[in-house]
């Protein structure tokens, strides 16, 4: 694993590089160590606060540590008309967590998400970013089962 | 019955979009030849006079938009917005998932016009597979040598809907929070690093090819003549066919749910249709024969917006889906002004009094003056249209609303 200093290094030359060196950090830590603020601030010569300003602005950067699958769940308009919600608390029946926290083996985040646009078949979720359509409560096991 | 044209989606299904050679034996870089034999007044005099009106949602004169960039400007730039985040609303997907190169070379044609060495496009987060396929589209442009000295770059979002606000994109792509800018200074003259900037749509730049190959005349004599060319439409919700369709701005709406989308599924019967995304109008049975053109659709109340059709049948209760629109928007307000700020948070907190059974008709007063509130003082497109879906089901469904309401 890349140490969080040479991933956002990698970026210095772009200018306004910093939320692709926090997409890039995300992709291999999952989310945004505290350490990746104090590199990306020097690196892109902003203040801490403004560095943490822009990782904690995006709903797909997270500052909390996260799970090894991240399964989002949206709950835009064509989704909630299509069961949405029974897919929530089938999930977090499952997993035994509510929506916006992570099981205490470190293996699986829920959140909510907004449109994903996949609303050609309603309901979605995504699965460390992979979509999963026209989903039912029944499948959750199977699609659970996917995640080792 | 109506019938799709199609011309941003003219290679859809018939090249492999994985490869640059399909493209160019269909005829692809033709336009972005054409456009470069041209001077750049010639160009944008061009683009005006085709009519073509940006496809993002605010329907801009796009030739007039790129006439905003100084002649003599040293450095601009060519921005794709492409973080359509509109729930319901996919169409940027398929057109570049199915024709990566038509948006490129759209991209570099406006690069000619505009003077501009550098392009961004802007993705949303949610579809980083389509980021990779465009990073493999470029380098392949780049390795046949097509794009000239343009060049194109994609910058990833972070799953903030208000980064669709074409400051708000430019404040990202700058590292920034995603927080519109004050207008003026408009982009056209102040945008991207302080230098004059175009930002378009995804659709609006897979248009261009076809215009200028065929010129602006061919362009203006499909669909509506006061919103010419097709659209693309994405359907969604209770028809029977959740298809996505490439229309001339002539279809009406019943047309477009009946005919395309096989109508209700189910068997079940219309209730409303919300077109333009999350933050269009409802639409009631009784308008269904309005064409989808912009300036149609403004006239009922209602926006093209995105082309998003979200179809709800007769058993949709319209106050639930619009109080968790009403959550949606205050989810995705920056912040950074307070009539959106505030103006949001407070319409979702009296929708979800009504959808619990517990608002009085002075709620429904303060709603309707608070929405009207937002639509003149929000300082972006996001809070001038959060509140439309509200003051829409409250002017066609009131009796939704009736039912609701506490008689004290």
């Amino acid at each position: 694993m890349s140490t969080i200093q040479d991933i956002v290094l990698a970026f210095r030359d772009k200018p306004g590089g910093i939320i692709e060196a926090y997409h890039a950090v995300q992709k291999e830590y999952n989310y945004l160590p505290e350490e990746t603020i104090t590199v990306a601030a020097s690196t892109f010569g902003v203040s801490e606060a403004q560095a943490y300003g822009v990782a904690t602005f995006y709903s797909y950067l997270s500052v909390e540590k996260r799970g090894k699958y991240i399964i989002r769940m949206c709950e835009s308009a064509p989704c909630h008309v299509a069961g949405a919600e029974a897919l929530i608390k089938a999930f977090e029946a499952a997993l035994g967590i509510v929506a916006g926290e992570t099981t205490a083996d470190g293996k699986f985040t829920l959140e909510l998400t907004e449109c994903v646009g996949q609303c050609q078949a309603t309901p979605v979720i995504t699965i460390n970013n992979v979509p999963y359509v026209n989903m039912s409560p029944e499948q959750v096991p199977a699609v659970l089962a996917l995640c080792q | 019955m109506i019938e799709e044209k199609r011309i941003v989606l003219r290679n859809a299904d018939l090249i492999d979009p994985e490869k640059i050679e399909d493209y160019l034996q269909a005829g692809g870089y033709q336009g972005l030849e054409k456009a470069r034999s041209m001077s750049r007044p010639d160009l944008i005099a061009e683009i005006k006079k085709s009519n073509l009106r940006g496809r993002g949602g605010a329907a801009f004169n796009c030739g007039l938009k790129w006439s905003f960039v100084p002649a003599d400007a040293p450095v601009s730039y060519v921005v794709c917005n492409f973080d359509e985040g509109e729930p319901g609303t996919y169409k940027d997907r398929i057109i570049v998932q199915k024709d990566p190169q038509s948006l490129l070379e759209g991209m570099a044609i406006c690069g000619h016009a505009v003077n501009s060495k550098k392009g961004y496009i802007y993705c949303r987060g949610e579809y980083p597979y389509v980021v990779d396929l465009l990073n493999r589209a470029i380098d392949q442009a780049r390795n046949k040598g097509v794009l000239g000295d343009f060049d194109i770059e994609v910058r990833m979002g972070g799953g903030a809907y208000v980064c669709g606000e074409e400051t708000a994109l430019i404040e990202s792509i700058e590292g920034h929070r995603g927080e519109p800018r004050f207008k003026p200074p408009f982009p056209g003259v102040a945008g991207l690093w302080a230098q004059p900037t175009v930002v378009n749509n995804v659709e609006t730049f897979a248009n261009l090819p076809s215009i200028v190959i065929n010129g602006a005349e061919w362009f203006a004599a499909i669909g509506a003549p006061n919103y010419p060319g097709t659209k693309v439409l994405t359907l969604t919700g209770d028809v029977a066919n959740r298809v996505s369709i490439e229309v001339p701005t002539t279809a009406t709406l019943r047309e477009v749910i009946y005919d395309f989308g096989g109508g209700i599924k189910d068997g079940k019967r219309f209730k409303a249709v919300q077109v333009g995304g999350t933050s269009g109008g409802f639409i009631p049975e009784s308008l269904l024969d309005t064409p989808i053109d912009f300036d149609s659709m403004r006239g009922i109340g209602a926006t093209l917006g995105t082309g998003a059709v979200f179809v709800m049948d007769e058993t949709r209760d319209i106050v639930d889906i619009t109080t968790r629109i009403a959550k949606f928007f205050e989810h995705e307000s920056c912040g950074k002004c307070n009539p959106c700020r505030e103006g949001t948070f407070r319409a979702h907190e009296i929708m979800k009094k009504v959808n619990q059974g517990r608002a009085s008709v002075q709620d429904i007063e303060n709603l309707t003056i608070l929405s009207q509130v937002m639509e003149k003082a929000c300082l972006c497109g996001l809070g001038q249209a959060a509140p439309a879906p509200i003051l829409t089901t409250l002017k066609h469904f009131y009796p939704e609303y009736q039912a609701r309401l506490q008689l004290n």
